[in-house]
């Protein structure tokens, strides 16, 4: 009967910023047809115990990810630029605060 | 110190609640989707929490040694102050749907106004239920668009709601005359000056969700003196069942 | 029984894959992992999810008869959790490449399996106290071993799940704390329901190792890290200790303490209304798949609503630009 017409519903994304100033992490994914019911879903599966002040609903393909083949190429060439890491530079004892 | 009026007034802001909440937990594991399966959960708890605390202070007003408990099960449907519309089964999700809009518009504005109460107490309540009642709106309200406005069958079923349960909204605006002391001490809010205002708003989203709005008719009323429909005494014998099977009882 | 052959599958890239298992590195969707290794982590997953989601009914056969305005809410909460595991490990299982939509209706098609625990009645309120207690207690024991799974997105979903099942199983013990220090038909009802469930709660953790047909491979592969009885054991141990706190006891006449080992040691479980159970025959499997049937048949027009409310916005938008 209704079984043909029955389409799944897109899945997205959730990321959500557990305390101000932190940044988004993934935390899982609903399924929705559009982006205000996203963040609604998002909002009562993820965030029912104040896990979150903020939300991002993302569709699932909208991502791009690498993939494990691309971790030589994508990764390792970063692994000698330690100049890019902070720790790489000496600061003058007792100076605490960078 | 016994203050009947509030004690009344309170009766029927928390016996809304109650009984709008005890609804929608019905939904619970029988959603359209496990995704609004927990909202409508969400939904429910926070109804039934809004319940909780109207009607623990309800119970201190009186003075008569009831908590909420004793207020919830062991009072019969005659002594229940709640609007008839939310004792009204749950029908398909159209009709649960739009009932949580039409009541929510509604109870959005009654928090708003009973967050400004001179009565700390209830304004307290007020403040922290008026948040939870405009996430109900804000998800009910986005559902009647999308039942209005997705299929032919769902437009029939969202506009057969809205027709069916019309004549239910009508009492939320009624302002019991007993409570003409407490608004004028800015106790409560009278109910009927927020009628205009839920007119518009439930309007603009019916118009919105392509739906048309009923020609305004004939009222039911009766659930803030105790005349129930036939639905509450069930919904009552079901929820009382075990606590008054066990009088006494602490669970 | 011997796994079907890895066919077709390099086998240098098994044994990286076995390599990186044997150093418990975490196994990500994206990486590559032999085919066997999917299909049981689809088949476990979405069994599991499955049984989050049925497990939502004999609980939510208690909501609206819940004795007090706390416990009513707390039992909603509770059972909302549920769902919300359940939903959790749906999306942990797309990540494996197959659709909740396609697993539902597995479900629905009375192809796919759910824990059998889930097809006992609740029927009296002190169920509710005994399956929080006991079911997700069990729940617990085994989903505490599955955050350490190979799997990424499994581990993950249980991390999540263990910190909200101990306010399942904590609620459930009170329950049953306050039943049994309550009136005579109270802690009645409580051993009453104590004796309806135990032996059911033992079966949860499924045949013993020798008649579990998947373990061996599971285990290898790091889904599973510890064995069925292991985890059984562990279990009775627990739980013994908190049946003597609240003075009930457990209907099992055999019991004994082993001085040895310091377990405790169960009489023989009834494997064959294990079996029954499993194969369909138990109180509830046709009431349970009923109301699963029929929630998705009831909501199949509100779905098709927000899916064609889309496609209309989305081609009122295409038409704007
Ligand atoms: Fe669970
Ligand atoms: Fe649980």
């Amino acid at each position: 009967m209704t079984q043909s017409t029955d389409r799944p519903w897109p899945v997205w994304e959730v990321f959500t910023q557990g305390k101000d100033g932190e940044p988004h992490q993934h935390t899982g994914s609903v399924h929705a047809t559009d982006a205000e019911h996203a963040l609604q879903n998002a909002r009562d599966a993820y965030a029912r115990r104040n896990e979150g002040v903020s939300l991002w609903v993302v569709p699932s393909a909208a991502i791009t990810a690498s993939t494990p083949e691309d971790m030589g190429p994508f990764f390792d060439p970063a692994n000698d630029k330690v100049y890019r890491h902070p720790l790489f530079y000496k600061v003058p004892k007792g100076v605490k605060v960078f | 110190m016994a203050d009947l009026a509030l004690f009344g007034a309170l009766a029927r802001i928390g016996d809304d609640r109650l009984v709008l909440g005890h609804r929608t937990s019905e939904w619970c594991g029988h959603g359209p989707i496990l995704e609004e399966d927990i909202a409508l959960s969400n939904i429910a708890l926070d109804l039934i929490g809004q319940a909780n605390h109207v009607l623990t202070y309800a119970g201190a007003t009186e003075g008569a040694g009831r908590d909420q408990d004793a207020l919830a099960y062991f009072r019969d449907a005659a002594d229940y102050r709640n609007a008839l519309l939310c004792e009204l089964p749950n029908g398909d999700f159209g009709v649960t749907i739009v009932r949580h809009f039409l009541y929510g518009v509604f109870s959005v504005l009654q928090w708003d106004a009973l967050s400004k109460s001179t009565d700390e107490t209830l304004a307290g309540i007020a403040a922290k239920s008026v948040k939870e009642a405009r996430y109900h709106v804000r998800h009910a309200g986005e559902w009647v668009i999308r039942l209005g406005d997705g299929t032919a069958e769902s437009h029939r079923r969202a506009q057969d709601a809205v027709d069916a349960l019309w004549a239910y909204t009508g009492e939320l605006f009624v302002q019991p005359a007993d409570e003409s002391a407490l608004v004028a001490a800015g106790i409560t809010a009278d109910v009927s000056l927020l009628h205009a205002t839920w007119q518009s708003q439930v309007a603009s989203v019916l118009h919105r969700a392509t739906l048309t709005v009923p020609a305004s008719g004939w009222m039911q009323g009766g659930g803030r003196t105790g005349l129930h429909t036939e639905h509450l005494g069930h919904l009552l014998a079901e929820m009382q069942i075990v606590a008054r099977s066990h009088p006494g009882a602490k669970w | 029984m011997t796994p079907p052959p890895v066919v077709a599958e390099d086998s240098m890239r098994l044994a990286e894959f076995e390599a990186r298992i044997a150093r418990d590195e975490s196994i990500e969707p994206k990486d590559w992992m032999p085919e066997r290794y999917r299909k049981q982590l689809v088949r476990m997953m979405s069994q599991h999810a499955h049984s989050e989601v049925v497990g939502m009914l004999p609980e939510g056969n208690w909501i609206t008869r819940a004795p007090s305005l706390r416990r009513k809410m707390i039992l909603i909460a509770k059972v909302q959790d549920e769902g919300g595991h359940g939903l959790y490990i749906y999306c942990g299982t797309e990540t494996l490449g197959v659709d909740r939509h396609d697993l539902v209706q597995d479900l629905l098609d009375g192809k796919a399996k759910y824990s059998s625990i889930f097809n006992y009645p609740t029927l009296s309120w002190a169920d509710i106290g005994t399956i929080g207690w006991l079911v997700d207690g069990a729940a617990i024991v085994n989903q505490t071993m599955l955050a350490k799974a190979s799997y990424g997105p499994y581990a993950r979903a249980m991390v999540r799940i263990c910190k909200e099942e101990n306010f399942h199983k904590r609620q459930g013990y009170e329950i049953m704390a306050t039943l049994s220090g309550g009136t005579g038909a109270q802690r009645a009802m409580a051993q009453d329901a104590l004796n309806r469930w135990w032996w059911p709660s033992l079966m949860m953790f499924g045949p013993h190792d020798a008649d579990s047909p998947n373990s061996d491979e599971l285990m290898r592969w790091g889904i599973k890290r510890k064995s069925n009885d292991e985890l059984r054991q562990r279990y009775v141990n627990l739980t013994i200790a908190q049946a003597k706190a609240i003075d009930l006891t457990v209907p099992d006449p055999d019991l004994r303490y082993d001085e040895a080992s310091g377990d405790w040691i169960t009489g023989p479980i009834d494997w064959d209304e294990f079996w029954r159970v499993v194969k369909g025959n138990g109180p509830c499997n046709k009431e349970r798949l009923a109301a699963r049937q029929k929630a998705h048949a009831d909501g199949a027009w509100v779905r098709e609503a927000a899916m064609a409310y889309a496609d209309k916005k989305a081609s009122r938008t295409t038409e704007a630009a």
